[in-house]
């Protein structure tokens, strides 16, 4: 069998209708649109089934807890009447410390339930501690595909950690160097083994995160009466936002703002071998947080479950130092010690408190679970390691890949707003660019009102001045 | 008396592309390096030095060839050196709070 590159990628059709037991095509309306609702229902469980399934397996229904002491700081350096009460879901609770258990519970189900006798994923974070603690728990084998070193065979330490979890775990871990192969990988080890594929794009993976926030949803309004006024969400690939206001919509919460944040490394190439340990956190990032709003179907399947487009209602930016500052006052005000990626919701949300009245309720939707590798101190010794300026200062003066700058005080905690009409643009203007020589239909035109969140007529419009632009 | 023996933790490298095999849309410099990786299990043969082409069984039992590149491997990732910008944070926070 011709193994080169060129030859698997070209297989990659077959091999992941095999590994994933989902037939696309069927979901294709036309090169523009699919039928989104019939693939996130093709997995066929039903809510109470989904639910249940992750509870047999430990996940889910994790502690919500007020930040009385973090809103009372914030709440002194807000204009008067201003600094919202500040709630985080402890998703660090879940059996393998994040609220990734939640994505790889149902697809480790579905994957026994196919017969399938065992499970691979790329991931070098918690998603594939996840995939491996649950395949422990449902007894098939996992591998494990983890981008970790550079060309000197230096490894990021929080990836370093995530290897020893999942070997932990049972799994059988390749830890490789950089490159978008781990795709290539991929697909070859699929085809020799046979395995799953444990897509994070998948329907399975999507759904379990709606359990997350439906539960944010629930919790809330059974301990304060009311549903969250804004819930605050790191975004990368776009799944964490998708299943979370899907879920919250489940619920009930309809007004509920979603705010998505990334920790802002523009100015990195993620496929450099220069940048990639230049960097203090390897997901929740803009190297994957604007691509992926910007065009979803970039992913391991040919049509992406997560879109976080479709839900998102704002999207914000924060820098690393601002991240790591959050970290250290989870711990020393809330005596809670959470890994620093999984902060990056609460430092947006720090910022985001202050525009909000008092008697309002944001909600942050996760932590992670700390270890060697992970904690700040960790992760900024490494990044001196690595030639990069550490020290306190104005965040706003942050380089990614040359300086972090950790705030002097907390007023200086400022999200960057990303505009977001320019991504729904950007987005249209990818489908129509993608499909070249194919003219928009009304049911096109539609879908991508949807996919971006705009209107029709936006849409229509859109597409009218694009058309006008390559007809000439 | 081999480095490892047969039944041993060992590490082994593999070179999964040459340069010249991956593809063309990379930065230049990633583009100049191999594509490798390094995966755990248990060696199958007898006896090997660090530098032999090996066979081990994973941890999910597959069996996989490649260099032997060490034996007994290590976690050395760490809590890392204290940092001086993050060690002041608690108390300037705290005198923030009691001074409200």
């Amino acid at each position: 069998m011709d193994n080169s590159y060129s030859a698997v990628m070209s297989r990659k059709k077959d091999i992941l209708k095999r590994a994933t037991g989902i037939d696309y095509d069927k979901l294709e309306i036309s090169p523009i649109a699919f039928d989104y609702e019939g693939l996130m229902n093709s997995c066929e469980y039903s809510w109470e089934d989904v639910q249940r399934i992750l509870q047999e397996t430990g996940v889910g229904n994790t502690p919500l807890v007020e930040l009385k002491n973090l809103t009372e700081l914030v709440r002194s350096i807000s204009p008067p009447g201003k600094g919202a009460r500040i709630f985080v879901k402890d998703e660090a609770a879940n059996p393998s410390g994040s609220f990734k258990d939640r994505r790889a519970a149902l697809s480790i189900f579905h994957a026994e339930k196919l017969g399938y006798k065992g499970v691979v994923a790329a991931s070098s974070g918690n998603y594939g501690a996840a995939v491996a603690s649950q395949a422990a728990k449902r007894a098939l084998k996992a591998i494990i595909l983890q981008e970790v070193y550079d060309s000197r065979k230096v490894g990021q330490p929080e990836i370093l950690e995530k290897t020893r979890a999942c070997e932990a775990y049972g799994a059988e871990v390749w830890q490789l160097t950089v490159g978008p192969e781990l795709f290539y990988i991929m697909l070859r080890v699929l085809e020799e083994t046979d395995f799953f594929s444990a897509s994070l794009y998948v329907p399975t993976s999507l759904r379990g995160i709606e359990t997350l926030g439906y539960e944010l949803a629930q919790q809330t309004f059974q301990q304060e009466g009311r549903f969250p006024d804004m819930v605050v969400v790191t975004h990368a690939g776009g799944g964490n936002v998708t299943g979370t206001a899907r879920g919250l919509k489940k619920a009930g919460s309809h007004d509920t703002v979603v705010v998505g944040v990334s920790v802002d490394l523009r100015g990195l190439h993620m496929a450099s071998d220069l940048d990639f340990n230049r960097k203090s956190f390897p997901t929740g990032h803009t190297g994957f947080g604007i691509p992926f709003l910007k065009w979803p179907d970039r992913t391991d399947v040919p049509r992406n479950c997560a879109r976080g487009l479709r839900y998102l209602d704002r999207y914000v930016l924060i820098s690393q130092g601002e991240v790591f500052y959050t970290t250290e006052l989870l711990a020393k005000l809330e005596g809670m010690e959470r890994g620093p990626a999984g902060n990056t919701s609460l430092a947006g949300a720090i910022s985001l408190a202050r525009e909000l009245d008092r008697d309002q309720i944001l909600l942050v939707q996760e932590t992670e679970y700390t270890a060697a590798g992970k904690l700040p101190s960790s992760q900024l010794t490494f990044a001196k390691e690595n030639g990069i300026e550490v020290r306190r200062g104005n965040p706003k003066e942050s380089v990614p890949g040359k300086t972090i700058v950790i705030p002097e005080s907390v007023d200086q905690i400022e999200v960057e707003d990303f505009d977001i009409e320019k991504i729904r643009y950007s987005y249209i203007e990818n489908a129509i660019k993608m499909t070249e020589g194919y003219v928009a239909t009304r049911e096109d035109i539609l879908f991508l009102a949807e996919d971006s969140k705009t209107t029709f007529d936006y849409v229509r419009e859109t597409v009218e001045s694009l058309n006008i632009k390559t007809a000439n | 008396m081999t480095d490892s023996k047969r039944g041993d933790l060992v590490q082994i490298h593999k070179i999964i592309l040459e340069p010249d095999q991956r593809p063309d849309n990379l930065p230049s410099r990633t583009k100049s390096v191999p594509y490798e990786c390094w995966i755990k299990g248990f060696l199958i043969n007898e006896g090997a030095n660090v530098g032999d082409e090996v066979k081990i069984q994973t941890f999910i039992g597959r069996e996989l060839s490649g260099i032997l590149y060490q034996v007994s491997p290590i976690y050395d990732h760490n809590f890392g050196e204290p940092q001086k910008e993050l060690l002041s944070i608690g108390n300037e926070v705290r005198k923030k709070l009691e001074r409200t």
